[in-house]
């Protein structure tokens, strides 16, 4: 099969011209299609700026990024924004989720961005929330929702576009330890029912033992990647 | 759902929206009543005019108006009241002999317009029979006055009293008579209460001398807007170059109208500035909701939002926050302005002799004339529309992953 994610000397220099700070220095990675692998480091090593980059939210200084055989360099900004819609799921840190809207609209709402019918979206949002186990809560706004619920409702969403991937910046990095494993329940039942794949960065050593490809990056270089035989 | 995020932005800072609402609100009530209260004004200065004496049309000897006295009076003949009659927009025409003259009673003497006029006619133009305060109306020839108010209190006679007239008559011939005083009648406008004494005209045609002429020939019209196409018809019918002035309202009262017109531009320079002046209170808003969201804004374009699809969604809640403003000063200064169009105040003291001393009734007239409605609810689109392209100018720019960071 087709490789998810490929991704080539990628090397990332903030500030060039002031002060530079090297934070990705040649990054070679390849996503298979199904894998739920977690980005490990420490603190300044580059996790957040290889997962922008893959998202397309930054570009790269050096070498290049393939989804499914699309180097996204060359994509123009609408057509990356179109692309994202599309084959890409995030989730981020914390505050993901708008405000104003309910759990159900939250969810309901890229669908609407990406023109889907009223019944598809109706039925795939209530699907969606059943997953992540918030079939109780869907008329709550985030305000009403616990950390953990509202990282949930932000996988549904991520999950609502039916991506390929999901990009995960720390996404428990602000939850406790039991939502934190109810999280990753979801994420990993949805990750071998559905076959989505996982892309997710964290510190934390409770996710990293659920992952079954670790890779490790330092100072912007990858040390270390493992798989876990299961 | 665009509208349903705008709309629930809008009250996620409700006491934000409020004061923004209220500023606006609080803005378009203030120029509304400004603007009714001197349109209003200047429309009862017109319609006085207008109602009570001008008409919205006249038809004199070439020049009276700029020099009015008797030796331009001229015959309105048989032919010459056809010819008015048959013009479109014409009711009927309405002759007058006016002039000065020097009223006496006793041992006081005022200076008064006597007119001359078809007490039958007249009534139909200006209603002068519903205005009689004593006495009873004019009939056609007789030799008797009906009197303003004022000028009998000032002449301290009553009906039933007899008022000698003085004055120059046609040619410079000497005209002198004495008048039973029929009637008094009662003018909103203290300066006409003041000076007017009617007359039928055989009787003052006597008086002047000046047998089968008029001064002044009114149009009745049917109304405001006819007066246009009357005007401008007898004015290629008749010999405008030569004989006749045709004129319309706005022209009887030239001053006035300028009057009206500057008053109008002060008005809005300072409509504008006080709009300047909120414009920059909407705009620190509007900073700061921009500021506050950077990274509500990041994640929208991240998870795939079009830029132009949350520059709609910025650009509808500030429209929002400045159209309910808008809506509710509209609603309330017109349902306010439209009691007081029915229900003029009165206004008293120091104020009312001020007005006195300008010629109009002592009350607050407003207009309700829609233009100065809308135009304040155009202002604020304008407004909101120029300052909503700033979060929409951000999101531009922005670029996500440092709106996150934010
Ligand atoms: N916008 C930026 N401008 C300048 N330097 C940056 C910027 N973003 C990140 N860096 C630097 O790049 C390096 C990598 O940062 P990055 O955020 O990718 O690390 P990380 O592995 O995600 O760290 P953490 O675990 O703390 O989230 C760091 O040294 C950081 O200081
Ligand atoms: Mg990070």
């Amino acid at each position: 099969m087709d490789k998810v994610i490929k991704v080539q000397g990628v090397t990332k220099t903030y500030n060039p011209d002031t002060i530079p700070v090297h934070a990705l220095r040649g990054v070679n990675l390849e996503i298979e299609p199904g894998e739920f692998t977690a980005l490990v480091g420490p603190s300044g090593s580059g996790k957040t700026t290889l997962l922008n980059a893959i998202g397309g939210l930054d570009t790269p200084t050096g070498g290049s990024i393939t989804i499914r055989g699309q180097d996204i360099a060359k994509l123009s900004d609408s057509a990356m924004i179109e692309f994202r819609k599309q084959y890409i799921g995030f989730v981020f840190q914390a505050y993901n989720l708008i405000p104003v809207l309910t759990a159900k609209e939250n969810v309901e709402f890229v669908m609407l961005l990406q023109g889907k019918s009223q019944e598809e979206r109706a039925t795939r949002v209530k699907e969606l929330l059943k997953a992540v186990g918030l079939e109780d809560q869907i008329d709550r706004r985030p305000a009403q929702l616990s950390g953990g619920q509202q990282q949930r409702v932000a996988v549904a969403r991520a999950l609502a576009s039916k991506p390929m991937f999901i990009l995960a910046d720390e996404p428990t990095a602000n939850l406790d330890s039991k939502s934190t494993a109810n999280l990753l329940d979801i994420m990993a039942k949805l990750n071998k029912e559905e076959n989505i794949t996982f892309l997710f960065s964290t510190h934390d050593q409770r996710v990293i033992d659920r992952a079954r490809r670790i890779v490790t990056l330092e100072d912007g270089q990858i040390i270390s990647d493992e798989t876990i035989a299961s | 759902m665009i509208f349903k995020i705008a709309w629930r932005n809008i009250w996620r800072n409700k006491r934000r929206t409020a004061i923004t609402a209220a500023s606006i609100f609080f803005a378009v009530l203030f120029s509304v009543t400004m603007g009714a209260i001197n349109r209003g004004m200047f429309d009862k200065m017109i319609d006085d005019s207008v109602n009570f004496y001008t008409g919205y049309a006249q038809v004199t000897q070439k020049g009276y108006w700029e020099e009015r006295f008797l030796e331009k009076s001229f015959e309105l003949s048989p032919a010459l009241e056809a010819t008015l009659k048959a013009s479109p927009g014409v009711k009927d025409v309405v002759p007058r002999l006016e002039s000065y003259a020097l009223a006496a009673y006793k041992k006081i003497t005022k200076s008064a317009l006597v007119v001359g006029i078809d007490p039958e006619k007249e009534a139909a133009l200006t209603g002068l029979s519903e205005r009689m305060v004593a006495g009873n109306y004019l009939n056609k020839g007789e030799a008797a006055v009906l009197i303003g108010e004022g000028l009998s209190q000032k002449l301290k006679l009553g009906v039933g009293d007899t008022i000698v007239l003085i004055s120059q008559g046609y040619r410079g011939v000497n005209a002198a008579g004495k008048y039973l005083v029929k009637g008094i009648i009662s003018f909103g406008a203290p300066d006409m209460s003041a000076k007017m004494i009617y007359m039928p005209l055989k009787t003052a045609q006597w008086f002047y001398g000046a047998t089968e002429l008029v001064t002044t020939v009114v149009l009745d019209v049917r109304d405001k807007y006819a007066t246009e196409l009357a005007v401008n018809n007898l004015r290629t019918v008749l010999d405008t170059a030569n004989t006749y002035d045709v004129l319309g309202w706005q022209e009887m009262m030239p001053e006035i109208m300028e009057m009206k017109s500057m008053k109008e531009s002060s008005n809005t320079i300072v409509v504008l500035i006080l709009y300047l002046i909120i414009s920059f209170g909407i705009f620190g808003v509007i900073l700061m909701m921009t500021k506050e969201r950077q990274r509500e804004f990041g994640v929208l374009l991240s998870i795939g939002m079009k830029r132009s699809q949350l520059g709609i969604i910025t650009w509808v809640e500030t429209m929002f926050l400045g159209l309910i403003g808008a809506i509710i000063g509209i609603a309330v200064s017109y349902a306010l302005m439209y009691y007081i169009f029915l229900n003029p105040i009165p206004i008293t003291g120091d104020m009312a002799k001020a007005y006195a001393d300008f010629g109009i009734e002592a009350k607050i007239c407003v207009s309700i004339d829609s233009d100065i409605f809308y135009s304040q609810g155009i202002i604020v689109i304008l407004i909101t529309t120029l300052l909503a392209l700033y979060p929409c100018l951000q999101i531009w720019k922005m670029k996500p992953i440092e709106a996150m960071r934010a």
